[in-house]
């Protein structure tokens, strides 16, 4: 074998959607058009953004649960405010940002764990989600939708609003000069304090990094939805999670894969059509979404096994 | 003098103790609120509800005392599965009790021995491992209890409802378990090795402590503990339902750090899980009596949870 440990695990996340996409073509052949394609990845969009909020806070060493009610908030203003006065609307979206700005300031200079917070916080989101959108309903703005049904000639648009998304991100960390620091951050803290830069801020950069996936989430649902639910994305905290891991993702010392992320949100958005296409009952669907978070983590052991043994 | 300064110091030095104050200064709102109505019986049911939110912090304390890292996202899924369960099998029936009890236990014993493993096996941490596990276990308990609506046995309904003079029967059970415990933590062998591995694992290793070993008996230990709660939980309430265990993330998590337990690990204790359990159950029955909107009330249970966290830190880093 020629192909070194370390590129196999970078092409992990993209064996394992491939491998999910093609039993899905091989099993119903159909699904190999603009429209089958279009209907796979059809939630793909919000679930890739929710990840890669997770996967900004993931960066830094902390951990969000409370990001799926965040979502559930973004999508109650974007089916009510936004609709009825879009100035309100917007401006209640950025206080929101601004919240998850001050939630990583908080974190950082009282030293929280993320864990405890976001989670407390999660029943404040879902709390204020209640108070703006007491039951189902509302209507999302037109524009919206027509963005989120937007036909891209040959190609879907979710696709491309994927790829797009991903190299953007993937730039944006991975390859310009602040996004080292704050990778930085979780890779060794002191050090990058050390060197001068601030731990604060770039804590507070990846919180409101973190914000601003949240709410393209939330925008991005209820464009698809047409209309908003307080309860619509609390599925959305672990799924991130899994998302990010699948994606190539480490918990801990800022390793994370922007492209990869996308890549898992998009496995994980597969894996209930999978079910469907295999005639399995939908109560599996959780758990085959935890199978192939555990088969793929196996992989990723092995590898790292036949990398240290090298 | 000397005395009470003596009593002073040795009570409000300890973290546990913000947890009972919190708890006594929210049931007295409530009561000034009602003019006193009502002042027993909130305590009763503080008492029953806080027991199931005892039993799981237990574990989870005994887990994030493992160190930084170290936590049990499967707690509810573990709940949740050990009830239907444990319904299914006894089906209502009173002398098939302690097959259910087994049941419920067995299935916590697999949890416990699966997330252990996939930590192990996978190398991967705590977090994610239970995390995976909780989709598998949550799923397992959804295609098993579906359509799920069976009571409980008489006798287990009764045994975690009774009460003596007010106070739960249930609740007498687990404190005597909570004093169990907090002998286990601070007095022998396992507990102190697992104190001494939240401080320090690489000295823990080095003085000779089985690490691995201490660390797979108390994965399996918060396990078991989730499942007996799924168990006694389904009796009080009527039957096991699919999203029982929901609420005991936060619950499970948030009773540990209230209740004074060093988030960091290596340093723990008992007493704070009870305080801290009440504090959560009468600041709900305090919002409840205030006759505020859900919306209202999930929103200042999480301002409310988040300031308590907040001080409480702050707290610890000035002594």
């Amino acid at each position: 074998m020629s192909i070194s440990p370390r590129l196999f695990r970078s092409f992990l996340p993209a064996f394992s959607l491939s491998f999910i996409l093609i039993a899905i073509f091989y099993l119903q052949p159909r699904t190999v058009s603009y429209f089958g394609v279009n209907l796979l990845f059809n939630l793909a969009l919000p679930i890739a953004f929710a990840t890669l909020a997770q996967m900004c806070i993931i960066t830094v060493n902390d951990l969000d649960l409370g990001i799926g009610a965040f979502v559930g908030v973004v999508a109650s203003i974007g089916a009510t405010l936004l609709n009825d006065t879009p100035l309100l609307g917007v401006l209640a979206l950025l206080a929101c940002i601004l919240a998850y700005a001050a939630l990583g300031a908080l974190i950082h200079l009282r030293q929280l764990p993320s864990i405890v917070v976001t989670l407390g916080m999660s029943f404040f989101w879902l709390g204020l989600a209640l108070m703006i959108l007491p039951r189902p309903g509302g209507s999302s703005p037109v524009w919206l939708r027509e963005i989120m049904t937007f036909k891209t000639p040959w190609v879907p648009f979710t696709i491309i609003a994927l790829f797009v998304v991903a190299i953007t991100v993937h730039w944006l960390l991975k390859s310009s000069a602040y996004g080292v620091i704050l990778r930085g951050v979780g890779g060794n803290p002191t050090s990058v304090e050390r060197a001068g830069w601030s731990l604060l801020k770039s804590k507070v950069v990846m919180y409101t990094l973190a914000g601003c996936f949240g709410v393209l989430s939330g925008l991005a649902l209820i464009g698809l939805t047409t209309s908003g639910d307080a309860n619509i994305a609390l599925r959305y905290t672990l799924l991130s999670i899994a998302g990010v891991i699948l994606g190539g993702g480490e918990f801990t010392g800022g390793r994370i894969s922007p492209i990869g992320a996308v890549l898992g949100a998009m496995t994980l958005t597969l894996t209930g059509s999978f079910l469907a296409f295999l005639k399995i009952s939908p109560d599996w669907q959780i758990g085959a979404q935890g199978g192939i978070l555990i088969i793929v983590l196996a992989l990723r052991a092995l590898i790292n096994r036949a990398e240290s043994s090298k | 003098m000397i005395t009470i300064n003596k009593v002073y110091r040795q009570l409000f030095t300890k973290a546990w103790i913000w947890a009972y104050v919190g708890a006594v200064a929210v049931w007295l709102a409530t009561i000034i609120f009602t003019q006193g109505q009502g002042a027993g019986q909130m305590l009763s049911a503080a008492l029953s509800f806080a027991t199931f939110s005892v039993i799981v912090g237990i574990g989870q304390m005994f887990v994030i005392t493992l160190g930084p890292g170290n936590i049990d996202l499967s707690i509810p899924a573990n709940i949740t599965l050990a009830g239907v369960v444990a319904m299914k099998l006894m089906d209502s029936q009173n002398d098939l009790l302690m097959l259910g009890l087994l049941a419920s236990l067995s299935s916590g014993f697999v949890v416990g021995v699966f997330n252990y493993g996939l930590i192990r096996v996978l190398k991967i941490p705590p977090i994610i491992a239970t995390m995976s596990s909780s989709f598998l276990i949550l799923s397992c308990a959804i295609s098993y209890g579906r359509g799920l609506k069976i009571k409980p046995p008489e006798i287990l309904a009764d045994f975690t409802t009774i009460q003596f003079f007010g106070i739960p029967l249930l609740a007498l059970g687990i404190i005597v378990l909570t004093i169990i415990m907090a002998i286990i933590l601070h007095r022998t062998v396992f507990g102190l090795s697992i104190c001494a591995i939240g401080q320090n694992p690489r000295a823990a290793k080095l003085a000779g402590i089985p690490v691995e070993l201490i660390r797979f008996c108390t994965y399996l230990l918060c396990a078991l503990l989730a499942s007996l709660c799924g168990f006694l939980l389904a009796g009080f309430s009527g039957g096991a339902s699919l999203n029982m265990g929901q609420e005991y993330l936060l619950a499970s998590i948030a009773v540990v750090v209230i209740g004074g337990s060093s988030v960091a690990g290596g340093f723990s204790n008992l007493p704070g899980i009870w305080g801290a359990a009440l504090f959560m159950f009468l600041l709900v029955t305090m919002l409840n009596t205030f006759g505020l909107s859900a919306g209202v009330r999930l929103m200042l249970t999480g301002i409310i949870i988040v300031a308590v966290i907040t001080l409480s830190a702050n707290n610890k880093m000035s002594t």
